[in-house]
């Protein structure tokens, strides 16, 4: 796939976070919070690394994403559908009964995703599953995984921790989503997990830690994990919970009601940054053009 | 097609080796083949294949959840995941992941549980499953066998080896009663009539068949013709032969090495009730917890003998003739 550049990718994530908003919109609550803090990931993710094909989603040489924090479907949804896996249109299906977006992921419901999350803990494991397999099967397909900080609060994140070190998953990268809010409050507040890139590290995994709103440092991570051999590597991501929107800085924003007002002005709001972010590639395409 | 001995005694060969072997024969046949354990390889006899096919043999450490997960995402690459524990942790330590990760994620994972019930012996309470069935039967499309004897194992892994969706393996690990014919083919969901009989069918499973044959034999003496089914596939229970036999003999005696709550005494008896309603009693685990001994001992301590079945029967007739009949 084509490299991107931040700036390029910028615009892919306000884009991103534009549709979530609406997603979310259309069913008038749901998980604002933890979606809007992995939005420029999933940019990068699928602006320009993940290697698929939105016309044949179960093609086996693709690239894996397991959405563990599967409670920010409605980010990956939005991501999936500008993608091109499946129409605009079927973004106000989430919620709805007899839909085919549920409010965590389901891999037999939802082209293009790969795994059914939302009993935290679990992803690491069918990652592991996944990208050991794609080993034994002689595939170059990496696996890539998505956590939240509240999330690694559970003991099987850290039996898969051991497990993905001692078998040199070199093929499997992992990102916690820092966002420093869980359900019941703040991570430190609830079970505070001290330096988890730290915890990580003395498991043995390949560690970095990048702002998780700049999509270049994100970008330059997942290049410098493919890179890496040896162990399996971890992006901690310094993000914000509900970022972008006016959840962010909220106490109790990982589930909320959404009233008409509170969408129309982040709509709004999200449309200008997505305009502002546009111009800029623009300007920046100009500049490389006149070099 | 089954043939049953016509003699009853131990089998030569240990569960866990028809296991072993079995799974081995088909990894050399089909690359997809993996086997996972949880630091249990020794007792589950599966060194052979481990040390033939390290490249497809997973042990994952003392993780039993990390490795049904495992499994799920093995699954999702085209793998034929075995993963096994004792079936204490294979069901009780695991059972969101066999939930979310496995059955409602739609996958292809076999989980082996062994050391089922009182065959747990010394390792005691802690470690004695009479609530394995209970805790998976209620997870939606998951399929349930309890396999009887060394001769079934071979078959039944060959076949969910190809069956794709999530299968749950009961197995006793050492010598059993040998109840099959070498060679015997099952047919999974389908009960076999052992013996036939017209006074009262008795339904087991597990280590529990040989003493309904041996129940039926004493029973025989007082001229109670006892019909005996071995029920190796638990869910989705055999309704079909169930209601059958609640109509040819009016009576039903369960027999289960599990607490009678959860186990194949309610799938029975909820087909019963669905179907033709008659009589039931149940032989198996009261509601209580396990404990260490022998076998034998285990066995007399819990009520599951060929004497407690035939007391069940002698139960389970008078209630039939008071006139608990069928519609």
């Amino acid at each position: 796939m084509e490299r991107k550049s931040a700036k390029e990718l910028r615009v892919i994530a306000e884009g991103i976070r534009l549709v979530t908003l609406q997603t979310l919109a259309s069913f008038g609550a749901g998980h604002i919070g933890g979606a809007m803090s992995i939005v420029e990931t999933l940019a990068v993710l699928y602006g320009c690394e993940l290697r698929c094909d939105p016309s044949n989603p179960q093609w086996e040489g693709r690239d894996r994403l397991v959405l563990s924090k599967g409670h920010a479907g409605p980010a990956l949804y939005a991501t999936l559908s500008l993608k091109g896996f499946f129409p605009k249109e079927m973004l106000s299906e989430l919620n709805k009964g007899g839909g085919r977006l549920p409010s965590h992921c389901d891999r037999n419901k939802t082209p293009g995703v790969d795994m059914t999350t939302g009993s935290l803990g679990q992803g690491i494991s069918a990652a592991i599953g996944m990208a050991l397999g794609n080993r034994m099967n002689g595939s170059d397909s990496i696996t890539y995984l998505i956590m939240g900080d509240g999330e690694c609060n559970e003991g099987q994140v850290w039996e898969g921790a051991m497990f993905a070190a001692h078998h040199k998953l070199d093929n499997l990268i992992a990102f916690v989503d820092c966002n420093k809010q869980q359900l019941d409050g703040y991570t430190k507040d609830v079970l505070d997990m001290g330096d988890i890139g730290e915890k990580f590290k003395a498991f043995g995994w390949f560690v970095q830690k990048v702002d998780g709103h700049d999509t270049g440092a994100i970008l330059d991570a997942v290049e410098a994990a493919k890179a890496h051999k040896g162990s399996p590597s971890v992006i901690i991501l310094d993000t914000i919970k509900g970022y972008g929107t006016f959840a962010a800085g909220l106490e109790n924003n990982h589930h909320m009601s959404l009233s008409k007002e509170q969408i129309e002005d982040a709509v709004r709001e999200v449309t200008a940054r997505l305009e502002e972010a546009k111009a800029l590639a623009e300007s920046e395409r100009e500049v490389l053009s006149n070099v | 097609m089954f043939k049953v001995r016509e003699k009853l005694e131990k089998s030569a060969k240990m569960m866990r080796e028809a296991y072993c072997e079995t799974l081995m024969a088909l990894a050399e046949e089909n690359k997809d083949i993996v086997a996972l354990d949880a630091d249990l390889v020794s007792s589950s006899g599966m060194k052979p294949f481990f040390k033939k096919f390290p490249e497809r043999a997973i042990n994952v450490g003392i993780a039993e959840a990390n490795m049904i997960g495992i499994a799920a995402g093995l699954s999702a690459v085209g793998k034929i995941p075995f993963a096994h524990s004792f079936g204490c942790f294979a069901s009780r330590k695991t059972c969101d992941q066999v939930m979310i990760s496995a059955a409602y994620a739609k996958l292809n994972v076999k989980i082996l549980g062994s050391d089922p019930g009182v065959t747990a012996t010394y390792n005691g309470g802690t470690h004695m499953p009479f609530e394995d069935v209970g805790v998976l039967r209620s997870i939606p499309e998951i399929t349930i066998i309890e396999m009887t004897d060394p001769v079934m194992v071979a078959d039944i892994v060959r076949q969910v080896a190809g069956i794709y969706g999530v299968h749950y393996l009961r197995m006793a690990r050492k010598n059993v009663t040998a109840i099959y014919e070498e060679g015997s083919t099952f047919e999974i969901g389908k009960g076999n009539i052992l013996r036939d009989g017209k006074d009262v069918t008795i339904i087991a499973s597990g280590i529990m068949v040989a003493e309904a044959l041996r129940a039926a034999d004493m029973l025989k003496e007082e001229r109670i013709m006892a019909r005996v089914v071995d029920m190796f596939t638990i869910k989705p229970v055999d309704v079909e032969l169930v209601e059958r036999c609640a109509r040819e003999t009016r009576a039903i005696v369960t027999a289960e090495n599990h607490n009678i709550y959860g186990g194949l005494g309610s799938a029975v008896s909820e087909a019963v009730c669905a179907t033709h309603p008659v009589p039931v009693e149940m032989v198996g685990v009261k509601d209580r917890f396990g404990q260490v001994g022998t076998e034998d001992w285990l066995k007399k301590e819990y009520g599951l003998t060929a004497e407690e079945i035939v007391a069940a029967v002698k139960r389970v007739l008078p209630r039939k003739k008071r006139g608990i009949l069928p519609i």
